[in-house]
């Protein structure tokens, strides 16, 4: 036969082809059948008995390309449908509001011929609970409880957004150790919305375990939530003038424990999902938004860096003294699902990055501002002045005045810009608080990014966009 | 509730005191999660809150394959057809627990946007207070309906007579 | 705050069709910076501040639409928001504000236009913005004001069926006095 020695030992029934070099070159060009699950590792699988015996006649090694079909890393795409298709052959077909891919309460209506999706019309407001209007009722001290309940993901985002509106307003200058909290406590609810990104993206895929690992790392995050703010979501703890309290004894240690366990978690959903032939296949070039996309439907966060646009507030337009922290900004190349995850997953890192950094760098002094006509006065003060019990009185009865004006200020959330638009009469409640959701964009940009695809398509770019309802809806 | 259910037999007793244990033993949940108290009961049903153990990991999407419906968030005025849809397609035996605030009086949110209190669309047997309920908020109100149902107080009667409605 | 004023009067000769502010010829101020400068200029209602690291530009309706466009050629090509504002007793009622960004320089830039009338109506920009046909069906959905020239515009947080806009200050928040409900009895 041929001049390979393994041929030989093939016949005798006891062959290993443990230590080989260069290309594999079996008999005849056969491709060793354990070569295809070994593909991308440096070690070859110990095979003690190898025979062709059932095997399939596979291609030269020289047809690369046929081959990559084979392997599955190249899709034959035969899924272009001629456009000459009689229009009744499509069908409307309602997906949701009650689902569990379509993350809340979104409504698409489809239209499909087959299984490729010809049209898309997201239909929402099925979790519209009047918050702009609550938020006339309520004194802007009690504004971050309604606001924080928008994004319900990543509250510390709503709060801190509408804070930085209100002392724009204002005009209070925040003390630099509220700053670094207002700064930590932002990160630390990216990376727990980050890691539920990764969940719900795997689940969606088909990867259910993912939903149950990646609530593993977020429940840590959450303790030390609860143990801060007292709430595990929907904190309410950010507030015009500063935190509601300080960082609690021992907070370092909780700190450093969690910049110790959650890369190697993150470590862990690498290994399960970043090689994985199925999520590559379902994920890459799958959903794309191209940047002019991005920029007409105002597509921002990590679904507009995974398209490649080098944009991100904390850097662009610095608030609350992120500036002083050093950190990266990941970008993606070709916008598909695949970088919105990988964008996603390294800025867990540098979310990562900047707690460490603010771990070392603690500044001393106060959480709060120091103009007591807009921050409570602390408790036991109201047993001895007269002044801080008639302050405390103004500002939890009637609430603190505000200076008329208007003022946007927006912050880089998980998902995206989230901006917040305040109007001031110079009264003690809101005459107008108008949040700009990012998901309320997406949403919008969704039929540029599923026209044409496929159904199972739609979940995972669904997944991939992470929209939130409750930002979507407000 | 019931109408007139016959008096059960002693071996009817056994046998729906059999029938309420199994019922609670796997009571699969359908989702209905709508907003931040979504996010909480999925937490529940992670690793580190374990509904598993009560045989409850699995949300079927599908109503028909749902006993219990855990309404979690706030039901927006058109949200509540859809909500009445779903609990209707669901088959008895059914149960409906009302998680956190806004699912039980519409939280903080008395306003048009939303209804105030999904016990309004839908027969509620648990409420779960919370805002969000904690993952051991939500399973204690899971564990008190299981307590319920296993008592009998929720009663669907085996043998339906002719004016008892469930 | 204008620093240097720079009055033109080959402004008001340019634009002719958009002079309907009346016979009062008001010398233009324009504002130091040349890309802001070169947007506000075809323009004779339209008002600008400058403000720490925001562009505010206020136009009136029959200019908005134009206003818009020169906004995206200058530049601001990146949608982010479109809102709508009730000022109920000013005159003119409704503020509509759009917000757009430049990624090159980087800029913000707020549009205020002012909306007016028993049944408010303005110019739509989904045609120059994408990204504005969400925006502008929540404002009338939320405040009435209707958009010429939208492709759809339809509710789009509230029932279909339902009447009022709600966050108009004359319409009410819909508090619901809080009732104690009988215990469920069961037999």
């Amino acid at each position: 036969m041929s001049e390979d020695n393994n041929t030989e030992e093939i016949e005798a029934g006891e062959a290993t082809v443990a230590v080989d070099e260069g290309p594999p070159t079996g008999s005849a060009g056969r491709l060793r059948v354990h070569d295809m699950w070994v593909a991308g590792t440096e070690e070859r699988a110990d095979v003690r008995h190898f025979t062709d015996e059932g095997a399939q006649e596979l291609l030269p090694v020289e047809d690369e390309a046929a081959l990559d079909i084979q392997r599955g890393v190249v899709v034959d795409d035969d899924y272009e449908l001629d456009d000459a298709v009689d229009e009744e052959d499509r069908q409307i077909i309602n997906m949701g509001p009650q689902h569990p891919s379509t993350h809340g309460v979104l409504r698409l209506q489809l239209e499909m011929e087959g299984e490729t999706i010809r049209r898309v019309k997201p239909i929402i407001g099925y979790l519209h609970t009047g918050m702009e209007k609550t938020a006339e009722t309520l004194t802007w001290m009690q504004g971050p409880t309604n606001v924080t309940r928008m994004d319900y993901l990543s509250p510390f985002h709503n709060e801190l957004a509408y804070c930085l509106a209100v002392e724009k307003l204002l005009d209070v200058e925040i003390p630099e150790r509220s700053q670094a909290i207002r700064i930590l406590m932002t990160e630390l609810n990216r990376i727990s919305s980050h890691l539920l990104f990764v969940a719900t993206q795997g689940m969606d895929i088909g990867a259910i375990s993912m939903m149950i690992y990646g609530w593993r790392e977020r429940e840590l995050v959450l303790d030390f939530f609860e143990k801060v703010t007292g709430l595990r979501m929907n904190h309410n703890y950010i507030r015009p003038g500063g935190v509601a309290a300080d960082l609690p004894d021992g907070w370092e240690e909780d700190v450093e424990s969690l910049l110790e366990t959650v890369p190697a978690g993150v470590a862990e959903y690498h290994e399960i999902l970043d090689e994985n032939p199925i999520f590559l296949d379902r994920t890459r070039g799958v959903g794309v938004i191209t940047p002019a996309e991005c920029r007409a439907y105002g597509v921002t966060g990590p679904s507009a860096r995974a398209s490649g646009i080098d944009w991100d507030l904390r850097k662009v337009f610095p608030y609350s003294g992120i500036d002083k922290y050093d950190f990266d900004v990941p970008l993606g190349k070709h916008g598909d699902v695949l970088d919105r995850y990988h964008v996603r997953m390294a800025e867990i890192d540098e979310s990562l990055r900047i707690v460490r950094q603010i771990l070392e760098t603690m500044p001393a002094g106060d959480y709060r501002t120091e103009d007591r006509k807009v921050t409570p006065p602390p408790r036991r003060r109201i047993d001895e002045s007269m002044e801080a019990l008639i302050h405390h009185f103004k500002i939890f009865t009637s609430g603190f005045s505000v200076p008329a004006g208007t003022a946007w200020q927006s912050v880089e959330s998980p998902r995206g810009e989230l901006g917040v638009y305040v109007v001031s009469d110079g009264g003690t409640k809101p005459w107008r608080v108008h949040v700009r959701g990012p998901s309320f964009a997406h949403v919008q940009a969704l039929p540029a990014a599923m026209t044409d695809s496929l159904i199972a398509d739609l979940v995972a770019t669904l997944a991939s966009i992470d929209p939130v309802l409750g930002d979507v809806d407000r | 509730m019931a109408g007139e259910v016959q008096p059960p037999g002693m071996l009817l007793t056994t046998l729906g005191k059999g029938v309420n244990w199994a019922r609670t033993r796997s009571m699969w949940g359908a989702t209905f999660g709508l907003a931040c108290c979504a996010i909480e009961m999925m937490a529940t049903g992670a690793a580190h809150n374990d509904l598993g153990r009560f045989g409850m990991e699995v949300f079927r999407a599908s109503p028909r394959q749902a006993d219990l419906m855990i309404v979690a968030g706030r039901v927006s005025q058109k949200m509540a057809p859809v909500l009445r849809q779903v609990y209707d397609q669901m088959s008895e035996p059914k149960w409906v627990i009302s998680m956190g605030a806004c699912a039980s009086t519409g939280g903080m949110f008395n306003n048009y946007a939303l209804v105030q209190g999904v016990d309004q669309v839908v027969p509620v047997d648990i409420y779960v207070p919370g805002c969000p309920p904690g993952p051991q908020s939500l399973m204690h109100g899971i564990l008190a309906l299981h307590e319920k149902v296993m008592d009998g107080e929720i009663q669907r009667p085996i043998i339906h007579s002719a004016s008892s409605h469930a | 705050m204008p620093e240097e004023e720079e009055p033109t009067t080959e402004a008001e000769s340019e634009e002719p069709a958009a002079a309907d502010e009346g016979s009062e010829v008001e010398p233009q101020v324009l504002p130091d910076e040349p890309t802001l400068a070169a947007i506000v200029e075809p323009f004779p209602s339209a008002t600008w501040t400058v403000a720490l690291d925001e562009w505010v530009v206020g136009v009136d309706p029959a200019e908005y639409h134009g206003l818009v466009a020169a906004a995206k050629d200058a530049g601001f090509e990146t949608f982010i928001d479109l809102c709508a504002v009730d000022y109920f007793r000013r005159r003119p009622r409704f503020d509509v504000v759009l917000t757009v960004l430049n990624y090159t320089s980087p800029k913000r830039l707020r549009i205020n236009v002012g909306v007016d009338g028993a049944e408010p109506a303005v110019a739509t920009v989904s045609d120059v913005y994408p990204g504005a046909n969400f925006y502008e069906r929540e404002a009338y959905d939320l405040l009435g004001i209707e958009f010429n020239g939208h492709p759809d515009l339809t509710r789009i947080l509230m029932p279909d069926d339902w009447q009022g806009h709600p966050l108009r200050k004359d319409y009410a928040v819909g508090t619901v006095p809080i009732q104690f409900k009988e215990a469920h009895t069961v037999e």
